[in-house]
């Protein structure tokens, strides 16, 4: 018994190595690592039929304007990028109600009661010529504004982030504080 | 001692054992087969991307479709130009080819998977927005509403703050 288990050879294991090296080399090459992320927005629905912009008083639109030289304006008014987000959540959330800032409606929201919700529409225009890099670089900071203002809310309705949130949380604060960002043209009247 | 000393000389050091080398190479193959995804096209368009703070992860690859705009690659500029063109699956297409395309995307998927369908837009930071705001109204027509704008994470707000 021993004597056959000799002759048996045994199989040759040091090409094992190269094989899987082989395949390892073909999957690093074939393969990509990056995560895909972005800002995520949502587009409003395709309307067929000519149709009346909603109407919205003057002072509940933010004006944002972007020109072919990447220049920003506010409300007609040359701005920089680096105030943008804060001007949007003053407009917003309008803490003093200036007569010049968005009117806010009470609203009741199921799960938090009340809210105070601001009928504000921040509307973002730009020209055709303008860098797709430097409207990135606003809608980025129209989207942290929100982003902000839901976590702060968050914090003082529920005492955590917006992101720690339940999904049903998480739409309580969405509709208290919606992404009112248009890109649409409101007509002012 | 004599004879421990020659024991020692015939023997020398004793070779590693590479029995152990093929798991190591298999638990790295492991780890990148799981970790990565395969790549599907080649881009035939020069994209830097944006950078932006406010990023979302795109979840499911699999519900993704999407939409590459940038100046043409070297070797495609004498035929092409360096304007901006838009690129779907592997061709250059024009504007007017996304509305079909987003139906073909939408016929591979699911029918209980469709509405979740997300089209990422991977444009070179040099676009100009002319195009971009074309594809957008395509998109809409379509009825592709869920965008993504695809960027780069910057960690911090430093560029102003």
């Amino acid at each position: 018994m021993a004597r056959k288990n000799r002759a048996f050879p045994e199989i040759n294991q040091s090409s094992l190595a190269d094989i899987a090296f082989m395949l390892l080399i073909f999957f690093l090459v074939t393969t990509t690592m990056d995560v895909d992320s972005g800002i995520y927005r949502k587009l409003p629905a395709w309307i067929n039929d000519e149709q009346e912009p909603p109407k919205i008083k003057r002072r509940n639109t933010f004006i944002v304007l972007i020109n072919k030289n990447n220049d920003l304006a506010i409300n007609g008014e040359f701005a920089q990028v680096s105030e943008l987000k804060n001007r949007v959540k003053e407009f917003i959330l309008n803490p003093n109600d200036a007569q010049d800032l968005s009117e806010r409606e009470d609203r009741f929201v199921e799960g938090i009661g009340d809210v105070k919700r601001s009928k504000g529409v921040v509307s973002l225009q730009n020209d055709r010529g303008t860098d797709y890099g430097a409207y990135i670089m606003v809608q980025n900071e129209l989207v942290a504004a929100f982003n902000e203002m839901r976590n702060d809310f968050s914090f003082r309705q529920f005492g955590l982030k917006f992101d720690a949130l339940s999904e049903e949380k998480q739409e309580m604060v969405r509709e208290a504080i919606p992404t009112s960002i248009s890109e649409a043209e409101p007509v002012e009247i | 001692m004599a004879k421990f000393e020659r024991k020692g000389k015939m023997k020398g050091v004793p070779p590693i054992s590479t029995a152990s080398l093929p798991d190591i190479v298999f638990m790295l193959l492991f780890f990148f087969m799981v970790s990565t995804t395969m790549k599907e096209t080649s881009i035939n368009v020069k994209i830097r991307l944006p950078e932006a703070t406010e990023t979302i992860k795109l979840e499911k690859k699999s519900l993704v479709s999407y939409i590459y705009v940038g100046a043409p690659l070297m070797q495609y500029q004498a035929t092409l130009g360096t304007l901006s063109k838009i690129q779907l699956d592997d061709k250059f297409s024009e504007v007017s080819d996304i509305g079909d395309y987003i139906a073909a995307e939408r016929e591979k998927r699911d029918e209980k998977e469709r509405p979740k369908m997300t089209v990422s837009l991977k444009a070179d930071e040099k676009t100009k927005m002319g195009l971009i705001q074309d594809i957008k109204l395509e998109l809409r027509k379509a009825s592709a509403l869920k965008l993504n704008y695809s960027s780069r994470k910057r960690l911090t707000n430093s560029k102003y703050n």
